[in-house]
């Protein structure tokens, strides 16, 4: 191996991380490797507290997935009190989770992703951003910013913040849907079915363009895992685990939630602070999965919901078996917002969302609690351990990101091994290489942590350490 | 009881003899700001919060146990005693593990509140970090002494209101924490009637209602008034 590049920190991302890629002596790329240089250690200072505070503190994981976390991290509250909660609670907490979808969707799509196929991989990096889509196509950019805000507006509207709402609980929930609350849902739905409509003109136009991109862009087998309905319709908030190989055969179904750990391994690589989640039955590496959009309409048979429906007809045409391109990340995004979108619409004439019964009580009566919810990322798993007295002994989070983790490296080398040759590092080849890891929209704050911002910073580094060729940017 | 003619921050005010300066001043519409003060419970002067200047008295002084006297010439809020207030509570902040964010008396929190009116928008001394438990033992009360000031108001109305003696203090300094009976825990107590009135006087987060969730702890102080006044004045006045 004689060079490393490194790509350091990915930009457009929820988090910080970077690339190395390896070269041999002939120029080409050997290997890839994606770092996440965040480290937060969340699993270790809750130990001590109380259940009923975790809903609040592992929120603070992130920013852009609060609700994800406040959910799972409610439903394993759930569990430790062994209640049902009452069915308006779990309505609310569904609807708040479809707003989460919705808004980091549109966030992933809009601001993060679209900058690199609208604009196109060769636009100068200071161009290649929202500000980049304003200036190109105003009217596209409000859209997708409004969508993104009404999203946030349905977390606001039940929870009275639109990051970190104080607001779901072990048992339920605190507050329900007031009258102005759906008005305003109501109100704001066509245009958000409309900047949608729009959004899929744009991928089905870009679709066409970039049929090597979705040849190259993490093309390859793996298994795929999400919640699914007891008829194996597309779940977010309940449900239980179904795993799928790259034909499309389900190799596990209807598992439940509390028994992650007898599917899932977690493997722990020195190169990096996020750890590899895979399939246990087939070992690490060969167990590889992928969750999120692509994964959870991999795993689903239905939307339930019928746009979203014939969408997803659509988009599994595009796969033998199961879908396998992660750059088609972006379409079943794009779909799993439809589909958010009329589940709202379904709530908005729903009276239940109105009720005052809405927090079941009781102590404890589990020493331990999983809770499992699809983040927009992923499945999110919260796993507590407590004491007779309701504090945490021990805490294990599963999150997204890190179970694409195998995945995303997988990507990146692919994506390497296609553009980067020779020593002159090219700014656009390695945006590619970027992309891998934006398909995947990943939250490396929730996965693991660490503060502070670094420009892009890329080195080509001979065997003896010499700087051979180097980019700033940031 | 004879009145005493005194002025504070340049007001002529009348109080009665025996009456503290805080009292005194609170009749008169300015406000100290308090934190291990408690209507219902006898004061202790432990937080130094409402230390006030008295004229031809190089020491500050605290306006919850100082008496009035006759001509005396109170200042409640100079640039001195603004400094040593924001001092106080800094140190509070860096002594314990105050996380308002998750607490569950976010937003009604006394010690939180004091800092927004002091304009306290960070810390400058060196946060502690210490490590304190939670006692979650008890079946309807939980104590967490990372969000303990030490104020001894629940104490005080464990012995004083309620009378059952629960609540006691042990060990020195910074490392004194909040027990139940014999330094047992909480559940275990044979004393402790979960009458509640501890965590109704609580002014953080420290003593709460099991169960409770980020900025749920709302407390009804006015009801230790109230059982005081019915008791000692025979008035019923909610």
């Amino acid at each position: 191996m004689s060079k490393r590049i490194v790509i350091d920190p990915v930009t457009r991302i929820e988090g910080h991380a970077k690339i190395s890629i390896y070269m041999d002596d002939a120029g080409n790329v050997a290997d890839a490797e994606f770092h996440v240089v965040e480290f937060r250690g969340f699993e270790k200072f809750c130990e001590g507290r109380p259940y009923s505070e975790m809903p609040g503190i592992t929120q603070r994981i992130c920013g852009i997935c609060p609700v994800s976390h406040t959910l799972a991290s409610a439903k394993a509250g759930d569990a430790i009190m062994s209640v049902s909660i009452p069915p308006a609670a779990d309505k609310l907490r569904r609807l708040m989770n479809l707003g989460q979808f919705v808004q980091s969707h549109a966030l992933s799509f809009f601001h993060l992703s679209a900058p690199d196929f609208l604009l196109g991989w060769d636009t100068p990096p200071a161009s290649r951003n929202v500000f980049g889509i304003i200036a190109a196509n105003a009217d596209l950019a409000r859209a997708g910013i409004r969508l993104r805000q009404f999203g946030q507006e349905i977390i606001e509207i039940l929870g009275a913040k639109k990051v970190h709402p104080a607001w779901a609980v072990p048992g339920g929930v605190r507050s329900s849907l007031t009258p102005e609350g759906r008005a305003r849902i109501k109100a704001w739905l066509p245009e958000a079915f409309a900047t949608t409509k729009v959004a899929f003109d744009l991928w089905k136009k870009t679709m066409k363009t970039h049929g090597r991109e979705i040849q190259i862009f993490g093309n390859f087998p793996s298994l795929f895992m999400g919640l699914v309905a007891p008829d194996g319709t597309w779940e977010h908030h309940g449900g239980k685990l179904r795993f799928t190989d790259s034909s499309g055969s389900i190799i596990a179904d209807q598992v439940d939630v509390a028994n992650y750990k007898d599917y899932i391994g977690e493997s722990v690589q020195n190169s990096s602070y996020l750890k590899s989640p895979y399939y246990l039955p087939l070992g690490f590496p060969d167990g590889i999965y992928r969750v999120g959009p692509l994964a959870r309409l991999n795993v689903a048979e239905q939307m339930g919901v019928p746009k979203a429906d014939a969408e997803l007809k659509l988009f599994k045409k595009l796969g033998r078996g199961a879908v396998t391109s992660s750059f088609l990340y972006h379409y079943a995004r794009l779909i799993e917002i439809l589909a958010c979108l009329e589940y709202i619409e379904r709530y908005m004439d729903d009276p239940e969302l109105s009720s005052d019964y809405l927090r079941a009580d009781a102590g404890i009566n589990c020493l331990r609690g999983v809770g499992a919810s699809e983040a927009p990322r992923g499945t999110l798993f919260h796993d507590y351990t407590v004491d007779r007295d309701g504090l945490l002994k021990g805490v294990n989070l599963i999150v997204a990101t890190g179970q694409n983790n195998l995945a995303m490296n997988q990507t990146v080398a692919q994506i390497a091994r296609y553009y980067v040759k020779g020593n002159e590092i090219k700014e656009a080849m390695l945006n590619r290489v970027e992309h891998g890891i934006r398909c995947y929209d990943p939250c490396l704050s929730c996965s693991t942590h660490a503060v502070g911002q670094m420009p892009l910073h890329i080195q080509l580094i001979a065997p003896d350490g010499q700087v051979l060729d180097e980019k700033m940017r940031g | 009881m004879a009145a005493k003619t005194l002025t504070i921050d340049g007001k002529q005010i009348t109080a009665e003899e025996g009456e503290t300066i805080l009292q005194a001043a609170t009749e008169a519409g300015i406000k100290i700001p308090t934190l291990c003060h408690l209507e219902g419970v006898y004061d202790i002067g432990a937080c130094r919060l409402c230390l006030v200047e008295v004229t031809g008295t190089p020491k500050l002084l605290p306006a919850c146990t100082l008496k009035v006297a006759e001509g005396m010439e109170v200042s409640t809020d100079t640039e001195r005693l603004r400094k040593y207030r924001r001092m106080t509570l800094e140190l509070l902040f860096a002594e314990r593990n105050h996380v308002c964010a998750v607490c569950v008396a976010n937003g009604h929190c006394e010690l939180q509140t004091l800092a927004y009116s002091q304009g306290l928008d960070h810390v400058r001394y060196e946060y502690t970090f210490p490590k304190w438990s939670v006692d979650n033992t008890h079946r309807l009360f939980g104590m967490d002494h990372n969000r303990c000031i030490l104020c001894t108001r629940c104490v005080r109305s464990c012995w004083h209101i309620e009378g059952a003696g629960t609540k006691n203090v042990s060990g020195r300094g910074g490392k004194s924490r909040i027990i139940t009976d014999l330094n047992q825990p909480w559940g275990d107590s044979e004393s402790c009637t979960e009458c509640g009135k501890c965590v109704m006087s609580c002014p953080t987060g420290a003593l709460f209602k099991k169960g409770s969730t980020v900025g749920e702890s709302v407390r009804d102080r006015d009801k230790l008034e109230f059982i005081v006044n019915a008791r000692e004045k025979k008035q019923w006045n909610a």
